[in-house]
């Protein structure tokens, strides 16, 4: 028995290795404490209010989010807007929609149905904005690099001069956290960009935290429901575990043979 | 198949019974004699059927929103996880499942290899194993692949390329099995189409498997034949069922952990990219359970000799029963074979960890030194451990362990010095 469960935690450890050495190599990214994390993590609501409005007001400008709609900010773990103010978002967008009875495409304001607007029509317009390079959608990009939130992070942050002898073309940035260390974004954050509505101050490292929790819970808007659910479904599986313990016990004493 | 005449107490379950006589089955079932002395290891029967049958749920109900298009299977899987009910959690049970399942399927594999299960009168529920484990890897390889991102499609068109190895023809097979002239629409089609029909194969497999093994009866730590009925056995019902669903309960536990905690951990971060054919990741790696296989495949500088030495080395494992010379079934008697046994288990986890590293320098020799161990075990050291190895003397029935205290290596050490 013990020795089953010496081999099943050292295989869980070596599993865990593989994997984390399978993302290619180890930078020593920027920490932070993530409330989400651990088995309780929750989102930070204000931090993910505060990030809603560095992606719309920043990021939004070059990089679409096209699988969340304005009715998920109003939902429960998510920024948790009121479902008067998503609407307001929604409404200050236009899409196009159509065709009406005389056959003809229109705009309106966005309704909370809708998708997030796209910044550009299609990638190809913008990789033409963008000197080539397309900004990818921020939907699931959390959940698409190897170093995750702490990688987006860092990144935000990582924008310095470039080390002597490395030559730069037209248009590309050094980022130090960075595959390559070159990145065709320039630096997006600068202190005071923004001004929070709720009077944080807007400095580079708060933001950097503020979007990058409010990309995390587009990626998983389900992470709090999870979390509760995965700690609920353990703790009843440690006490049934236990009572069939104890009921296989009694049925094998039956015989003398040890289980 | 039942010992003794089973007879339903009650007039209508006579008259069914008479007529499909599945209160018989149950009846053999519930009463099977089984060692007494089996240890956790052979818990991982039952926990492969839990895994089977959770992946054929959770699986019909993803099939239910995933959409099998190539412009559309992302965002079919986005929609799973934004918007469909529980979509998160049946989608991560499914995927970390396969993981679990593999667990499971290396542990119960090399359970058989340390006790000698393939050993007759068992080589025909070793094999169909071995066609299980093969329908399995193809059934992981092509789920993997339904997601449509950056990794199904690279790795897809990996594998898929492999088949250009063979000689003549394995261009035309290669755009026989895509559809076209890459991995596309019609590739995609087919893999779901496959993906969705192999659980029901290895199904009707496991039944097979069951049947027969339900034959000799169980294998046991001991490894020796043992009377059935007897004090040596205990029938399946309580006894064995509760024992499993303790080790299953256990085993949920872990898999709660990943499925809540990390889901993403055991999948690959490229994955979350759509499937681009116009971009190739750095680096194409399969996922865990496949690797020490890839490792293989790349380890061989020639690209066909490199898909037959893959081959190989999990068809070798069918004919398993006819390299293994010994007569002893059970590595607790054989004080060589045993570390030996640990030495191929260090072998096979050495190359699943290259086979995650890019293949080149050290990795690569380390891959190359792994692979001629890995074959050299079966080809050369079992058939000649068989004849060579001085084994230690075998009890005559488990009770006799069991009386003495635990079957286990201190005791058959003890008697050993006792005899000489």
């Amino acid at each position: 028995m013990k020795t089953f469960i010496k081999f099943c935690s050292i295989l869980g450890l070596i599993l865990s290795i593989f994997s984390q050495s399978s993302a290619a190599e180890k930078v020593d990214y920027l920490k932070t404490d993530w409330t989400f994390k651990g088995l309780f993590g929750k989102f930070d609501r204000g931090s993910l209010q505060r990030g809603y409005q560095v992606y719309t007001e920043v990021c939004a400008a070059c990089h679409s989010m096209k699988y969340l709609s304005y009715r998920n900010l109003s939902e429960k773990g998510g920024p948790e807007f009121s479902v008067e103010q998503a609407k307001a978002i929604a409404a200050s967008f236009e899409v196009i929609d159509g065709p009406n009875a005389d056959g003809e495409m229109f705009t309106r304001p966005a309704k909370l149905s809708d998708k997030f607007v796209m910044p550009y029509e299609n990638e190809k317009a913008a990789q033409a904005a963008n000197g080539g390079a397309y900004p990818p959608d921020m939907s699931v990009l959390v959940k698409a690099r190897g170093g995750g939130v702490d990688y987006i992070y860092s990144l935000l942050q990582g924008y310095e001069k470039a080390p002597d002898g490395m030559i730069l073309d037209e248009g590309v940035h050094y980022n130090k956290y960075m595959y390559g260390n070159k990145i065709k974004m320039s630096a997006p954050l600068s202190d005071g960009i923004i001004e929070y509505g709720d009077g944080t101050p807007a400095s580079v490292e708060q933001m950097s935290k503020d979007v990058t929790t409010f990309l995390m819970w587009a990626a998983e808007p389900h992470l709090e429901a999870r979390h509760r659910m995965g700690f609920k479904a353990i703790i009843y599986l440690i006490i049934l575990t236990t009572l069939v313990y104890f009921s296989m016990k009694k049925i094998w004493s039956r015989i003398e043979s040890e289980v | 198949m039942s010992e003794h005449e089973y007879k339903p107490k009650s007039k209508v379950g006579q008259w069914f019974n008479d007529r499909l006589p599945l209160l018989t089955l149950a009846n053999h079932l519930t009463d099977y004699p089984t060692p007494k002395n089996l240890n956790y290891w052979w818990t991982f029967g039952g926990i492969l059927t839990f895994c089977l049958i959770t992946q054929i749920i959770t699986g019909l109900t993803l099939a239910m929103h995933y959409i099998a298009h190539a412009d559309m299977a992302f965002e079919s899987v986005e929609h799973i996880m934004r918007d469909v009910n529980y979509g998160w959690l049946i989608r991560y049970i499914h995927a970390n499942g396969a993981s679990m399942f593999f667990l499971a399927v290396y542990i119960h594999i090399f359970r058989s290899l340390f006790y000698g299960s393939y050993k007759s009168p068992r080589e025909i529920i070793w094999i169909l194993g071995i066609i299980i484990y093969l329908l399995m890897m193809a059934a992981a390889f092509m789920g993997y692949v339904l997601p449509w991102g950056q990794m199904s499609f690279w790795g897809a068109t990996v594998i898929t390329n492999l088949f250009s190895a063979i000689p003549l023809v394995g261009e035309g097979i290669v755009t026989w099995l895509w559809g076209g002239y890459s991995v596309d629409n019609p590739t995609l089609t087919r893999f779901f189409t496959l993906h969705y029909l192999i659980p029901f194969l290895i199904l009707g497999l496991v039944v097979l498997h069951i049947w027969a093994l339900h034959v000799p009866g169980n294998n046991n730590p001991v490894g020796i034949d043992i009377k059935k009925p007897s004090k040596d056995t205990v029938p399946f019902h309580p006894y064995i069922v509760i024992k499993d669903g303790f080790a299953l309960l256990m085993f949920m536990i872990v898999f709660a952990f990943f499925v809540f905690y990390s889901p993403n951990i055991l999948g690959h971060a490229d994955n979350y990219i759509e499937a681009n054919p116009m971009v190739t990741p750095a680096h194409i790696v399969p996922e865990w359970y496949l690797l020490p296989f890839y490792a293989i495949l790349r380890s061989v500088p020639d690209k066909l000799l490199g898909v037959v030495a893959m081959l190989s080395a999990i068809l070798i494992l069918a004919v398993l029963p006819w390299l293994d010379t010994s007569k002893i079934r059970s590595a607790v008697f054989r004080p060589l074979y045993r570390q030996f046994y640990w030495i191929l288990v260090a072998d096979v986890l050495i190359l699943g960890y290259v086979g995650a590293m890019p293949a080149e320098g050290l990795y690569l020799l380390i891959a190359r030194v792994a692979t001629a161990y890995y074959f050299l075990h079966f080809l050369v050291i079992l058939p000649v451990l068989g004849f060579k190895e001085k084994t230690i003397p075998i009890p005559l029935s488990i009770t006799e362990p069991v009386l003495g205290g635990n079957p286990n290596l201190a005791m058959a050490k003890q008697k050993e010095s006792k005899i000489e």
